[in-house]
């Protein structure tokens, strides 16, 4: 009968004009500026540097400046320079680390791809500058965030990050004293850890031990 | 006969309100303070005046509360809607103004305020090439012709701003020139968009003004009369001591009823029969070119004239200020006619929130095809109900099943002719 | 003046030349025609299309359909860039399914390179494009429905369900739209039991959302009086026009990738194909509703089924990545029809020639075949029902 359809689709909005007010089903808005959502742990916005050091944040950067994250970049939206000292000899930091906010979209290749856990992704998403030129364009100070910021935004990757730090110091601690040392005593499996964790989840490689660039 | 006398026979406003009109006699002497309130009020405002200044004085105050009142109605419309569609939809709707200087949120309350401020401080722009003076006329024309046809629907036992022999005429006259003036903004746009919205304006002004008045007749016929005042008086007896015989309640007056209701959807071009304002094809129809306060202009002559063909259908068919139940009538008429404006105006927005838009032929065709004739036949039912008026005993429910199958077979009939070809389908697999 | 023949309602078979039923625009007899300009700034252009239409009252007799506004040289890009840089970039493309784009991506790179891909990790792409499917197809229903002038409410209700499945991507890859979660010989995350819970739940609930969003539209006589019959694709056409997806199927052509190719491990699945009788808008409305209810029981099986292992092969290279010499089209079901990728690989780290087969706009070539003939109001659902998304259509 003509008109059957109709009364039903009046009844599905009926139906939900009452249960907007009972229901949360039905009612699912969330107000922003008062309520926030839970972001998830994987949540990725922004990338950040990660140091160790609060005192000095950014003399303990993990970043060695080895460019691979600005050749993998796919907007190509970070411009690093090396640092030198006099003689022109390369000290494995950073002495300009740009990240353009503007140009940056978010997808975590340059995180995956840093052979050193340097680079991770930040969860602050409430940005507004008023300069679009510098406001966006983040240096070095601006990015660097502590260990134990990244624990708070991503407990178990940071974890898992920890360990394997660890275990690498540890691997090269040994490697160095097996060389200094080479007739003491037999180079002993020198992880803290007897099962190593898990690789970390986020990166999706296998950690290689730090390479040189990339040509 | 005296000068107020003869001044109320050129001047029906002047007689509307004043207290020689013919239905002061009505008025039950026990009538309550209450109900009686607003002609104590407007007592207190121009009795000192001298009798021959009073109707011009009264037929002023009837105006300005006419206007003020709707306006804010409207104010209050806007943002009741809103939120409507929102918890329609699961979202709350605007929560958000603040009160001015205060910051209290009040549930949006002041949304209408923020409206208002920035309808008002936004410019004012007219194309270049348009007809300059038509497209300032438009938006004044419609909402003049909106409010004309406020004046002549009664609001409480004794609230007519203008009661007239023929209002029901009046009504329709004013609210057919309506049309008229969305056309005259699609013309002076000089967009196609809006031209496009202004031929179908017209179209549907030609296709539903017929059904809405063939449904109106059946009610003439039976109420014997014209006049508003007069149609919401006949509805006002009883059916064994309780019930109420408001028109809706016979199977002519629900299926005219229906009729006007559906016709007076597209009157107002109200969804789902907002085709001159399609926002999803025509960007908003004759609305493209409007902006700050001649847009809130449209948009208050659209809700006032929505406000008018409910009204008109509470009058016609739910009784006008009657109350439901007897020992209801304690309860002040003007108060039971709001109540009832209401519930239809949630009845417009629930149906916008809820419906998909008819193209431009199907709108034509359901009005040519289904509610005109629908309206004939109901025309038809309704000369069988009042010739047998007298049918007693068991002839009483045969009556009504006769005049129950005069509708509905028609309906069963047409509705399927309307929706030929169409239907939910089942759909085969891929083996 | 000749008097030229009248518009004729529906195109037939092939379409003669376009512009073949447009009369003289200037005719004493029958009044002029009028060109309105749909576009770029229209509310239901799907983004920033422009149709220009050549009107006769509201008939449509010409349509010259307008895009490249959102040219952004994707394809040119993936030359410039590794393999691995392009994958972020696919995600742009049909911005509403970047998982399924990732996927035919990733296929395509796999073949080039002959990378073969875990068990879990098919079964987990299998999961996380039928989700795809079911929030295309749930956004293409309100879209369409607010197309035909719903006040939001049908929009409302698919984005209500919407957000639910933006909520699990963003748990899983850590962005709502912009996944960038597939990698060349698996994924890049193992979801969690948590989420695969998440997903179960959101799979059991879903079948009562499509009952109440049917129960509201699908039965709903203005629904049907304005899609039924208008916009009608013959199956000739589409064949011929390289139509895919649920808009070759609503035509009635039995022609589902998923089923053709038996690409990843859908072979191991039970689903069926809904198809199409009439071709028309509510055809094409229908077959996604349904398609919606079958990835309901494909996403049952899958995560009934879903092995343990590891997620990502281990000998599998993102970075430094060069393929052998050679070329590779890889291509998926998505859900807006056959997504593909063509690479050739020099054996240098950028692919030599990477092009996409975007199914939104092998799609909307056929706009004007069935617009003619059909009045503005059905031109906008027509589009609505074509399912396009214009980041993919322009590139």
């Amino acid at each position: 009968m003509l008109g059957t359809g109709l009364l039903q689709g009046l009844a599905v909005t009926a139906k939900n004009l009452v249960g907007s007010f009972h229901d949360p089903e039905r009612y699912v808005t969330m107000e922003y500026p008062e309520v926030k959502t839970k972001l998830p742990e994987n949540y990725r916005n922004f990338p950040f540097l990660v140091h160790d050091d609060p005192k000095d944040p950014l003399g303990s950067l993990r970043c060695v400046a080895c460019t691979i994250c600005e050749t993998e970049c796919p907007p190509q939206c970070i411009y690093i320079v090396m640092d030198r000292d006099e003689k022109g000899k390369a000290l494995k930091r950073p002495k300009v680390f740009d990240i353009d906010i503007s140009v940056c979209m978010s997808c975590q290749i340059c995180v995956e791809v840093c052979p050193f856990d340097a680079i991770k992704m930040d969860q602050h998403y409430e940005i507004a500058e008023t300069n679009r030129f510098q406001g966006l364009l983040l240096s070095r100070e601006q990015l660097s965030k502590s260990n134990a910021y990244y624990h708070q935004l991503h407990p178990t990757e940071a974890a898992a990050v920890d360990a394997l730090l660890a275990e690498q110091k540890a691997k090269q601690a040994a490697a160095k004293a097996a060389k200094a040392a080479p007739a003491a005593k037999p180079p002993a499996p020198a992880a803290p850890a007897a099962n190593p964790p898990p690789p970390p989840a986020p990166s999706a490689e296998a950690p290689k031990p730090p390479t040189p660039p990339a040509p | 006969m005296s000068l107020p006398g003869q001044l109320s026979v050129l001047f029906p406003l002047a007689s509307g309100l004043g207290a020689s009109s013919p239905l002061a006699a009505v008025l039950p002497a026990s009538d309550s303070a209450l109900e009686r309130l607003p002609l104590t009020l407007r007592g207190l405002l121009t009795g000192w005046l001298p009798a021959s200044w009073q109707w011009l004085a009264n037929s002023l105050i009837a105006i300005v509360v006419l206007i003020v009142a709707f306006a804010s109605l409207f104010a209050l419309l806007t943002l009741a809607e809103r939120k409507i569609l929102g918890r329609v939809q699961n979202r709350p709707g605007p929560n958000r103004a603040p009160l001015p200087f205060l910051n209290l949120r009040t549930y949006g309350l002041a949304q209408p305020v923020a409206d208002g401020v920035k309808m008002l401080t936004k410019e004012d722009i007219v194309p270049d090439g348009a007809d300059r003076v038509l497209h300032f006329l438009a938006p004044i024309a419609l909402l003049a012709f909106s409010i004309l046809t406020l004046a002549v629907i009664p609001y409480g036992r004794l609230l007519v701003a203008l009661d007239l022999d023929a209002s029901v005429l009046f009504f329709f006259a004013a609210g057919a020139a309506t049309e008229l003036a969305v056309f005259m903004a699609g013309w002076a746009s000089r967009n196609k968009y809006s031209l496009l919205a202004a031929m179908r304006a017209l179209a549907q002004l030609i296709s539903y003004e017929l059904p809405l008045l063939l449904s109106v007749v059946p009610v003439v016929l039976m109420a014997g009369s014209l006049s508003t005042s007069v149609i919401v008086e006949r509805q006002g007896e009883w059916w064994l001591g309780f019930l109420p015989r408001w028109y809706v309640f016979t199977p002519w007056g629900l299926a005219g009823f229906l009729v006007f209701f559906v016709a007076s959807l597209a009157e107002s071009n109200r969804s789902p029969f907002d085709l001159p304002e399609a926002e999803s094809e025509l960007i908003a129809g004759h609305l493209t070119e409007y902006s700050g306060f001649k847009y809130a202009l449209f948009f208050m002559a659209e809700y006032f004239g929505m406000c008018a063909l409910c009204g008109m259908a509470v009058t016609l068919f739910l009784g006008g200020w009657q109350a439901p139940l007897p020992f209801l009538s304690f309860i002040p008429s003007y108060l039971w006619f709001a109540g009832k404006l209401l519930a239809l105006l949630g009845v417009f927005m629930w149906i916008r929130a809820s419906f998909p838009r008819l193209r431009i032929d199907q709108l034509t065709r359901l009005a040519w095809k289904f509610l005109v004739p629908l309206a004939l036949i109901n025309l038809g039912t309704t000369a069988f109900w009042s010739l047998t008026a007298d049918w007693a005993g068991l002839l009483q429910p045969l009556r009504w099943l006769i005049a129950a199958g005069l509708i509905a077979g028609p309906f069963l009939l047409l509705g399927r002719n309307l929706s030929k070809g169409l239907g939910p389908r089942t759909y085969r697999y891929a083996a | 003046m000749t008097s030229p023949a009248a518009p004729s309602s529906f195109p037939s078979g092939l379409p003669s030349s376009p512009g073949a039923h447009v009369r003289a625009v200037h005719d004493d007899f029958h009044g002029d025609l009028l060109e309105v300009s749909m576009g770029p700034h229209h509310p239901s252009t799907h983004g920033v299309f422009r149709m220009i239409v050549t009107l006769d009252g509201e008939r449509i007799v010409r349509l010259k359909p307008v895009f490249g506004y959102l040219h952004r040289n994707h394809e040119k890009l993936g030359e410039q860039t590794t393999y691995l840089a392009s994958m972020p970039y696919t995600d742009r493309l049909d911005y509403l399914n970047s998982m399924t784009n990732n996927w035919a991506y990733a296929i395509a790179v796999e073949k080039l390179a002959g990378q073969a891909v875990p068990e879990r990790a098919e079964y987990v792409r299998v999961i996380l494009a039928e989700l795809t499917r079911l929030l295309n197809h749930t956004c293409l229903a309100g879209f369409l429905l607010q197309d035909t002038g719903c006040s939001g409410t049908p929009l409302m209700y698919a984005f209500r369900e919407r957000e639910k499945i933006l909520d699990l991507f963003e748990s899983l890859s850590g962005s709502r739209m912009m996944c960038n979660f597939q990698r060349f010989g698996g994924c890049r995350l193992d979801p969690t039991p948590e989420w695969l819970a998440a997903v179960r739940q959101l799979v059991d609930g879903y079948g009562r959302f499509l009952d109440e969003f049917e129960a509201l539209i699908s039965g709903n006589e203005i629904v049907m009086a304005r899609t039924q019959g208008t916009g009608v694709l013959t199956p000739a056409l589409a064949i011929s026009a390289g139509v895919t997806g649920p808009m070759l199927r609503a035509t009635g052509v039995d022609y589902d990738l998923r089923k053709v190719d038996g690409y990843g491990v859908y072979p191991r699945f039970e689903f069926r194909v809904p198809l199409g009788a009439h071709g028309d808008t509510y055809d094409r409305y229908m077959i996604r509703i349904l398609e919606m209810r079958e990835s309901i029981q494909i996403l049952r099986q899958a995560l009934r089924d879903l092995p343990a292992g590891p997620i990502l092969d281990p000998k599998a290279k993102n970075r430094g990545f060069r393929p052998k010499p050679g070329e590779a089209y890889g291509r998926i079901e998505g859900p807006k029809g056959e997504i593909g990728f063509y690479l050739i690989s020099d054996g240098s780290p950028n692919p030599f020639r990477y092009r996409v087969r975007p199914p939104s706009f092998v799609n909307l070539t056929i706009l004007e075949d069935m617009c003619l003939g059909q009045t503005v109001a059905d031109a906008v659902i027509i589009l609505g029902s074509i399912d396009i998304v214009l980041g993919e259509v322009d590139r």
